[in-house]
């Protein structure tokens, strides 16, 4: 069977549902990414990129992978290496299988990437489907169409060092027993991703976003390192993977599917309110942009007032979510 | 978000690619519309560029003046700073610190020039001159 490249707005769910649907289970990227309860929310303080620290608008790289084993009742072979050659060694067997093989790689060594596009972000999925010459044949689930790859490069971005190195991280099915998805995996999982945003953990979900906000609230608005912080969320929020709002839209498809799948026409009024508090996630990011612009005086208290507000927006949209999957 | 309100106006540092975005449509389905980019990605996203830019070159000017070595230059051409070289590399910060002057840069070995190489992407030849 030939491999079908499909365009998606986040990596890792874009690329678990091209490698599921390659195997026969009809998955959306929507629904790969509900069902592996992939919205979250995390503002990892001691984390730090290029000096700023890591806010997550989704859930931790390859959970959505991990998520959607057991709904599907499958197992997938995760495998790293410790250099380059056997990696690659490794992956032109899988090929030579005939297998399609998902990885984690670095986005600043992929040249195919727009230079602008191109930091040091580690945690960047891809699924490799053959091999021309000294090329790899690429689907990269952010890029409309396939892309290709030099080996010298790909192995570059496979071993990148720094957070979150991928240490050449392939994976591939081994077996998948189940493929439809069923009401209570549903149900399940809606309530899993409740649980995680409600978490009474002060860097993740609801409470993560107000720690980001008193944060916030405490820059001092002369400094031009307070726009370069700002400009930081919104490129956590829309550049890196797509974002904040970017998420809560794929959540919001998710919750139609769902809405179908789990029997609950409820959900499809959560979907409309989640559509709505995106579009929050994208005033924000707006206001923001035009801060670093200079079109619009440096403020960041009113960002920390916007952000408590998409607070408690999702904390009041989850509780009343987590009610309407039981 | 309405499929209509989907950002078209380009976005220069997507370099001329289409990303893709969740949209409601006329009947209220949410449906992948792709998006040629919006101006407040495009504004953070060169911001973000425009600052490690700069910093790449006054450490270019550093250099010239001969107060800092050109592993400096380097490491913030490849988008880096003394953590993320450090990580990279192998070597610990303060050694990092120690080999942006230019005398401790100087008397670094083949071998040693070769990690910094292999960690920016440099060949070592180029790594020890400004391009």
């Amino acid at each position: 069977m030939t491999f079908q490249h499909q365009h998606a707005a986040h990596c890792e769910s874009g690329v678990i549902s091209n490698l599921l649907r390659h195997h026969g289970v009809p998955m959306s990227e929507s629904l790969a990414f509900g069902l592996s309860a992939g919205l979250a929310f995390a503002y990892l303080p001691f984390v730090k990129i290029n000096g700023l620290p890591i806010i997550a608008y989704r859930s931790l790289p390859r959970s959505i992978i991990k998520g959607l084993m057991a709904p599907l009742a499958a197992r997938f072979r995760f495998e790293t290496f410790r250099t380059p050659l056997a990696g690659q060694q490794r992956l032109d067997a899988l090929l030579a299988e005939g297998q399609i093989v998902g990885m984690q790689t670095s986005v600043y060594w992929l040249p195919y990437f727009p230079p602008d596009m191109r930091f040091h972000f580690n945690a960047h999925n891809l699924l490799v489907y053959g091999k021309e010459g000294d090329d790899y044949l690429i689907s990269d689930p952010v890029f409309e169409e396939p892309v290709r790859c030099a080996s010298a490069d790909l192995s570059r971005a496979r071993f990148a060092k720094g957070a979150l190195a991928p240490k050449g991280l392939l994976y591939y099915p081994k077996s998948i027993a189940r493929k439809s998805v069923s009401s209570e995996a549903v149900r399940a999982a809606i309530r899993k991703n409740c649980r995680a945003m409600l978490a009474p953990v002060p860097i993740a979900g609801v409470r993560g976003i107000r720690l980001l906000a008193n944060k916030v609230q405490k820059l001092p608005a002369a400094d031009p390192h307070s726009a370069d912080f700002i400009g930081h969320i919104v490129r956590m929020q829309e550049e890196i993977g797509t974002g904040g709002a970017g998420f809560r839209f794929i959540y919001a498809a998710f919750l139609q599917e769902a809405a179908q799948l789990a029997q609950l026409p409820a959900l499809a009024e959560f979907s409309e309110r989640l559509t709505t508090i995106g579009d929050g996630w994208r005033a924000l990011a707006l206001k923001a942009a035009r801060m670093v612009k200079g079109r619009e005086p440096v403020d960041p208290p009113a960002i920390a007032a916007k952000l408590r507000e998409q607070a408690a927006q999702e904390e009041a949209f989850f509780r009343d979510l987590k009610i309407a999957a039981r | 978000m309405d499929v209509n309100a989907v950002p078209q106006e380009g976005n220069a540092t997507l370099g001329g690619h289409r990303k893709a975005m969740y949209a409601k449509d006329a009947n209220g389905r949410m449906v992948l519309a792709p998006s040629a980019g919006w101006e407040a990605e495009e504004i953070v996203t060169s911001h973000a560029v425009e600052t490690i830019h700069a910093q790449a070159e006054q450490a270019r000017e550093r250099v010239k003046a001969g107060v800092s070595s050109p592993l400096e230059f380097w490491m913030y051409e490849r988008r880096m700073d003394v953590p993320l070289l450090s990580q990279t590399s192998g070597f610990w910060q303060w050694r990092v610190k120690r080999h942006l002057q230019p005398e401790h840069f100087a008397k670094l070995s083949l071998k040693q020039l070769e990690r910094y190489s292999d960690a920016l992407g440099v060949p070592p030849a180029d790594l020890q001159k400004l391009p």
